[in-house]
């Protein structure tokens, strides 16, 4: 796990507080997670409502010394897809309590506004079901979001391969966060890497087509010239 | 409530559509992505056996898929063998002459303490029915003691109220774990002889009072040995499919206890049940990559009772949590390792041991997946 890590070039990583014990400070876990560059993410999977999400996050703001949090309610065991409601009212609570919030949504452009207006410093919207692998399953609606928002946009779950990363940040995303698709891998570490290379060439690719069509609309203008 | 959809079935059509189906049924169930009951009867008959190695390489992929390479580890924590019922298959059955105890509040933690120092944070509090010893009041006591000691409480007991579990719920308790023993009214009543577990019905709605309830893992299962595996385990199925759907809050898992010898003294009825249909190695397989072929979230739990070969390969097959080190008798890690077993244990390998060939696998044996700030 830590090796891959480190091969992705990460710097965020989201650890759930159902899996560290926070009361131990030499959990094995957050061990591994042991370094400068690398910044902890709790999240709060496996609450079922805003209320169990804020209790949790208070908590989890004390023992791992982090005020980051990667709000995560998702009731529904089948498909873990997280509930709006829970999740606006939550975010609402948590940004009036000084915390980091970046919550994990359906791709769902009002949503993203309303949370946006609340303070959350980012949107997590979905590629598609946790652990699916699908990829980005809701392609049209992340366009809808990353063009209306004014908060980083981090395409979240789903994401099976380096080439879903690297459409994701070509489409303008701020970033991806990344999971099965490297953990459940039979080379993690190599898969990191790839996706690191998808993240950087998706990058660069977006930041090309931006100047590209700065320049289109200066050069040709068919359809008006001839009233000049 | 789930008896209302219980009745629409009757067990001899049931059985009799689970081996009437064909390979081509098998074929379809298997092609298919979205798995309803009718293929599951299909993956859980006989004509499914050939299929074997390809359900297994299913079921290992779709187990990845949502669990990831992970195994968690869970240890039983018996607090009692006191017991008012009269069932033919246990040790602990009330006219069985055993000396009977009760763990006292410091008792319980030197047994926690005990489990605790094997490593493990998820527990499974185990107890027979007796309600004046060992009823809702002991248990809320119970649970303030363990609550100390364990990210993750789960209990195996005779079934309450909807009142009583979210009592419970209250003092830290996370999953229940109640099986039907077997889904045959007639069957059941042959092996309940005596006490509240006969009644049929209340133990049926058991599940429904716990997702009412808000639970948040409920565990299924049938005795297997007692009746047809295959339509006991198809009512299983059924089972969790509605509870799935009406209380979709909550998490399920499944387990697979299979009939196993006990001691005691000789009694008018024949104890040391036979299985009325056995159930071999192969066909336990079948079942687990069947269920995991209709569903792709549901827990899979292998206790100790399975031996060490089975317990190794059911790693990569579709299980995601196991039992080890375990002592099915009260006081049995440290207090009185004498007292009666409740079941003979074929895998007696230590967590260590179990959490190494965990590894030695590829995956990673998870002590710990919960923690009580997430129930508020």
């Amino acid at each position: 796990m830590e090796d891959a890590i480190v091969a992705s070039g990460s710097e965020l990583v989201t650890v759930a507080l159902r899996r560290v014990d926070v009361q131990r400070s030499d959990d094995d876990l957050l061990y591994h997670l042991r370094h400068p560059h690398l910044h902890l993410l709790p999240n709060t999977s496996g609450v079922r409502s805003a209320r169990e999400a804020v209790f949790a996050a208070e908590l989890a703001r004390e023992a791992l010394g982090t005020n980051w949090l990667k709000l995560e309610i998702h009731p529904d065991p089948k498909w873990l897809l997280p509930d709006p409601i829970e999740t606006l009212a939550a975010a609402e609570e948590l940004v009036r309590r000084g915390f980091v919030v970046l919550p994990y949504i359906h791709a769902d452009p009002v949503l993203c506004k309303r949370l946006e207006d609340v303070g959350v410093a980012a949107v997590m919207p979905l590629g598609s079901p946790i652990g699916s692998n699908k990829g980005l399953k809701t392609y049209d609606f992340l366009e809808i979001i990353i063009a209306q928002s004014r908060v980083p946009v981090v395409v979240d779950a789903g994401i099976g391969a380096p080439s879903d990363a690297a459409k994701a940040m070509e489409m303008g995303a701020d970033a991806v966060l990344v999971n099965t698709a490297i953990a459940a891998s039979a080379d993690p570490v190599r898969m990191a890497k790839a996706f690191k290379l998808a993240v950087e060439s998706g990058l660069m690719a977006w930041e090309a087509r931006l100047a590209e069509e700065s320049e289109r609309a200066v050069a040709s203008s068919p359809l008006t010239a001839f009233l000049d | 409530m789930f008896e209302d959809i219980f009745n629409l079935y009757e067990w001899g059509a049931v059985r009799q559509s689970i081996y009437g189906k064909t390979s081509a049924d098998v074929e379809r169930a298997l092609a298919g992505t979205h798995r309803d009951l009718e293929d599951f009867k299909a993956l859980i008959s006989p004509a499914a056996a050939p299929y074997l190695e390809e359900m297994a390489q299913l079921s290992h992929r779709l187990t990845q898929k949502r669990f990831g390479k992970v195994i968690q580890l869970y240890i039983p924590l018996y607090l009692s063998n006191e017991c008012q019922n009269i069932c033919t298959y246990c040790g602990f059955s009330y006219d069985n002459k055993i000396r009977r105890r009760t763990l006292t509040g410091g008792e319980l933690v030197t047994e926690a303490r005990a489990i605790r120092e094997m490593g493990y944070e998820h527990v499974l509090l185990v107890s027979g029915e007796a309600n004046h010893t060992v009823g809702v009041d002991y248990f809320v006591r119970a649970l303030d003691v363990i609550r100390e000691h364990f990210a993750h409480i789960s209990m195996e007991v005779q079934p309450l109220d909807r009142e009583d579990y979210s009592l419970l719920m209250q003092h830290g308790l996370n999953t229940v774990l109640v099986y039907q023993e077997t889904y045959n009214r007639q069957d059941y009543r042959l092996h309940h002889l005596k006490g509240k577990k006969s009644n049929f019905g209340y133990r049926l709605a058991a599940p429904d009072r716990l997702g009412a309830a808000g639970i948040h893992k409920i565990g299924l299962g049938v005795l297997i040995g007692l009746e047809d595996w295959r339509t006991d385990s198809w009512f299983t199925a059924l089972h969790l499919q509605y509870l799935e759907r009406t209380y979709w809050r909550t998490k399920y898992s499944l387990s697979f206890p299979r009939l196993r010898p006990f001691e005691g003294e000789e009694r008018e009825r024949p104890y040391g049940l036979q299985p009325k249909v056995e159930m071999k190695d192969r066909e336990l397989i079948q079942l687990i990559c069947a269920y995991r072929l209709l569903d792709e979230e549901v827990e899979l739990s292998l206790s100790t009772r399975e031996s060490p070969v089975f317990r190794d390969h059911a790693v990569r097959l579709g299980i995601t949590a196991m039992s080890a080190g375990s002592r099915t008798n009260p006081g049995g890690y440290v207090v009185d390792p004498g007292s009666l077993e409740q079941f003979e244990i074929d895998d007696d390998r230590s967590p260590a041991v179990i959490a190494e060939m965990i590894r030695r696998q590829g995956y990673e044996a998870v002590w710990k997946d919960w923690d009580p700030v997430l129930q508020g």
